[in-house]
């Protein structure tokens, strides 16, 4: 009988900042102490913290340490394990309070989030099934194998679930579509190609869950009538992809998966295909084609692939997040799920919180939340004191959310009309230092990058956008600039042929509707209110803070600094190309700029 | 001519099919293989060699047309040999935001690079990607595949001497 348990986050955030490290160490001290028979570890799924990684919980008494080293593992031991007290100094501060705090469940960062999606992450091994099955796994597809498959259908259009990979398209209406297709052979495509920058939520429950979502596909395979499935995933994501084959193949062991399931006379086979890196493979029609072998670019609807997907046949494609939902549908009940959440969005939703933020990582929150509650309560405010600026919500296809819409409740409808989208849920908070000119050019540079270029308003469009932005924040902009932007972006959101480019003038148009002074500062004044854009700024000396150390003057590529030694410099503004590499080697902060 | 040409002419003088048969063996009367034979032999070669896609074409009987269509398609295709250790460094919007752009500037810097280049000695190749997926730990960048998080400039010549 084991004593305590250690969780361990081996989520990849943790995993760079060292957890693996932590799991040696811990095996080798709790060898040395002969200990390994009363303490046992899990190397878990992401917390969603993993600003603050590597985590380290001690069990029954639900102690939180973070950002653990090997080298505190010793104390750890000594100290907690062995001895039964709390080291203080690796608990989590509290950023407001300056108070340190024990159990997750004290950190608002947590404390506000509603778990539902989330509830196994960072809790059960991923790599265990039976730790799955305790918590209530597959008992969603036990249900639905004793229901008629219409009804399965029935029960999670009435929960009112939407697709949770950006457009919100209810999914019960999806799979009746698919349902509703006649033909001997059908697909269940789960869609894991997560390419929106700033977002990672399908890549931690696949890390952290992997039977969840198999029991979603599962029961999507059941209610539509298909017996096979697809899971598309990036390559970037090789752990997700390692978990998901070991679930697979344990789910085919305890007979969840493969031929006659649970006595049921249902039939279910589920393939991966790895993506080969293109951001439009996310888009469903282009899926398919990537996994048919093809170039990845996406086809006129209809026919929507319900009717004509995969291979010709009817195929119902469905996100990682939307289907890991599914499960908790079928278990505790369409009213159940649909008390949680809006009139128009119901449940939860998973956002990737980063940017300006003093916590950042994954956060799963009830629907109808506001942004506020997500950026200062979950998030704990900006960093450094720095004052909100903006929230982008959605990713390429997204928007940016000014100070005046802190108070907007969080949903698919809300959102729209604000002119930003739900998209994948990547949140990047922005601060005074964030130039939001500078922002959509960095949109544009990857929606334009990743444009497959079949159509003509995407291709073009993006390219024309990112070439007025590039001159705006070079300092040469003119006047008819902004209404040149807006003019093409609504072109490009009108006629183009698939998802990517009809989102991608969002950021453009919501920065230019909110940030309109920042765009006439850099145009008309010349000007980059955020200090960001490099060729807008104007470099000086500040006499009193230069003790004359040369190091500026010996990095300045352009040999634009004069002075004595341990005599204050001074920049000569003819000669400076404002490369900023003076600013960066100033160890007394002395250059500054204007 | 370049190192990395000289290479390049040098396998494929020495092209052996065996190797690429050997991948083949699994896919053969598949349908829809073409991106995993190519990532196969990718993995074998380290990049996509000109005779290699001849051969897939012969014996997948696709057009090379079709095969170089895909092949060129996908980011993570290479035609051009690539070095020892690939950087990936994220341009995804929170490290955008966190100020990746000095990052890959210093590492640029160090290895004499442009993003898709390798070095002169073959040791490194410099990649940009568009998301890494560890927002959390945003600035980040990949070598190989360990996960380098919370950069700054000043930790570039460590790491990179750590290789």
């Amino acid at each position: 009988m084991y004593e305590k348990h250690v969780l361990i986050c081996a989520g990849t955030g943790c995993i760079s900042s060292g957890a693996i490290e932590v799991q040696d160490a811990l095996e080798a001290e709790l060898k040395k102490h002969n200990m390994q028979n009363k303490v046992r570890i899990i190397m878990s799924g992401c917390h969603g913290f993993c600003e603050k990684g590597p985590l380290f919980i001690v069990f029954p008494e639900d102690i939180f340490y973070c950002e653990i080293t090997a080298e505190d593992v010793p104390e750890l031991v000594e100290e907690h394990l062995i001895k039964g007290n709390i080291v203080d100094r690796l608990l989590y501060l509290d950023p407001t309070t300056g108070q340190r705090v024990t159990s997750h469940e004290d950190i608002l960062f947590y404390s506000k989030q509603n778990r539902l999606v989330l509830r196994n992450c960072g809790v059960i091994d991923p790599e265990n099934i039976d730790e799955y099955i305790l918590r209530g796994g597959y008992l969603g597809l036990k249900r639905a194998l004793t229901m008629d498959p219409f009804d399965v259908v029935g029960e999670v259009k009435k929960s009112g679930l939407r697709g949770r990979g950006g457009a919100g398209f209810s999914t019960g209406m999806k799979w009746e579509f698919a349902f509703n297709s006649q033909n001997n052979k059908k697909y269940v495509v789960c869609n894991a190609d997560e390419g929106d920058p700033g977002a990672f939520m399908d890549r931690s429950v696949l890390e952290g869950d992997p039977h969840a979502v198999l029991e979603g596909i599962l029961i999507a395979g059941q209610a539509i009538g298909s017996d096979e499935a697809y899971v598309y995933v990036r390559a970037e994501y090789p752990l997700a992809i390692r978990r998901l084959r070991t679930a697979i193949e344990q789910a085919e062991e305890y007979g969840m998966i493969g031929e006659n399931i649970l006595n049921s006379g249902f039939n279910f086979k589920v393939n991966i295909k790895e993506g080969a890196g293109a951001f439009v493979c996310g888009e469903e029609t282009a899926l398919l084609a990537s996994i048919e072998g093809e170039r990845g670019m996406p086809r006129p609807r209809p026919p929507f692939p319900a009717v004509k997907g995969l291979w010709g046949k009817p195929t119902c494609i469905n996100n990682v997040e939307t289907l890991a939902n599914v499960p908790l549908i079928l278990r505790r009940g369409a009213d159940w799920f649909s008390s949680v959440g809006t009139e128009g969005s119901k449940g939860t939703k998973i956002f990737a919180l980063t940017g300006k933020v003093n916590n950042t990582g994954l956060c799963e929150v009830a629907m109808g939340i506001t942004i506020r509650e997500i950026v200062f309560d979950i998030g704990g405010g900006i960093r450094e004191g720095k004052k909100y600026k903006a929230v982008q919500i959605g990713g390429p296809s997204g928007g940016c959310m000014p100070e005046s819409h802190l108070d907007l409740p969080v949903d698919f409808d809300s959102l729209t009309a604000a002119g930003a989208m739900m998209g994948s849920g990547g949140m990047v908070v922005m601060d005074e230092e964030t130039c939001m000119v500078d922002l959509a050019r960095y949109f544009l540079a990857f929606t334009q990058n990743e444009s497959c270029g079949k159509c003509t308003p995407c291709r073009e469009g993006t390219k024309r956008m990112l070439e007025t932005l590039e001159r705006i924040t070079q300092g040469k902009g003119q006047e008819g600039d902004i209404e040149l932007l807006e003019k093409i972006a609504t072109t490009v959101k009108d006629s183009s042929l698939c998802g990517l480019g009809q989102t991608a003038p969002n950021p453009v148009l919501t920065t230019v509707r909110y940030f309109k002074d920042e765009y006439e500062a850099h145009i008309f004044d010349r000007r980059c209110p955020a200090g960001q854009c490099k060729e807008l700024l104007t470099y000086y000396i500040d006499e009193e803070l230069c003790t004359g150390c040369r190091a500026c003057k010996k990095v300045c590529p352009a040999d634009a600094i004069e002075g004595e030694k341990k005599e204050p410099h001074v920049i000569i503004q003819e000669k400076c190309i404002a490369c900023g590499a003076c600013l960066d080697r100033c160890k007394f902060d002395a250059v500054k700029t204007k | 001519m370049c190192e990395c040409e000289e290479r390049a002419v040098a396998l494929e003088e020495e092209f052996d099919p065996e190797r690429c048969e050997g991948i083949l063996q699994e896919f053969l009367g598949k349908k829809g293989m073409t991106v995993p034979v190519l990532q196969k032999v990718q993995d074998e070669y380290g990049y996509l060699p000109r005779p290699a896609l001849e051969y897939v074409s012969q014996r997948l009987r696709i057009p090379a047309s079709k095969v170089f269509g895909v092949a060129t398609f996908y980011a993570q295709f290479h035609l051009q040999p690539r070095g020892e250790n690939i950087i990936r460094v994220c341009r995804g919007t929170a490290c955008h935001v966190r100020g990746v752009s000095k990052v890959a500037d210093k590492l640029k810097e160090s290895l004499s690079v442009d993003v898709g280049e390798t070095t002169e000695d073959m040791k490194f190749t410099y990649e940009e990607v568009a998301c890494i997926g560890a927002c959390g730990l945003a600035p980040v960048m990949m070598i190989n595949d360990k996960t380098f998080g919370k950069l700054t400039t000043d930790k570039i010549t460590d790491i990179l001497e750590s290789f």
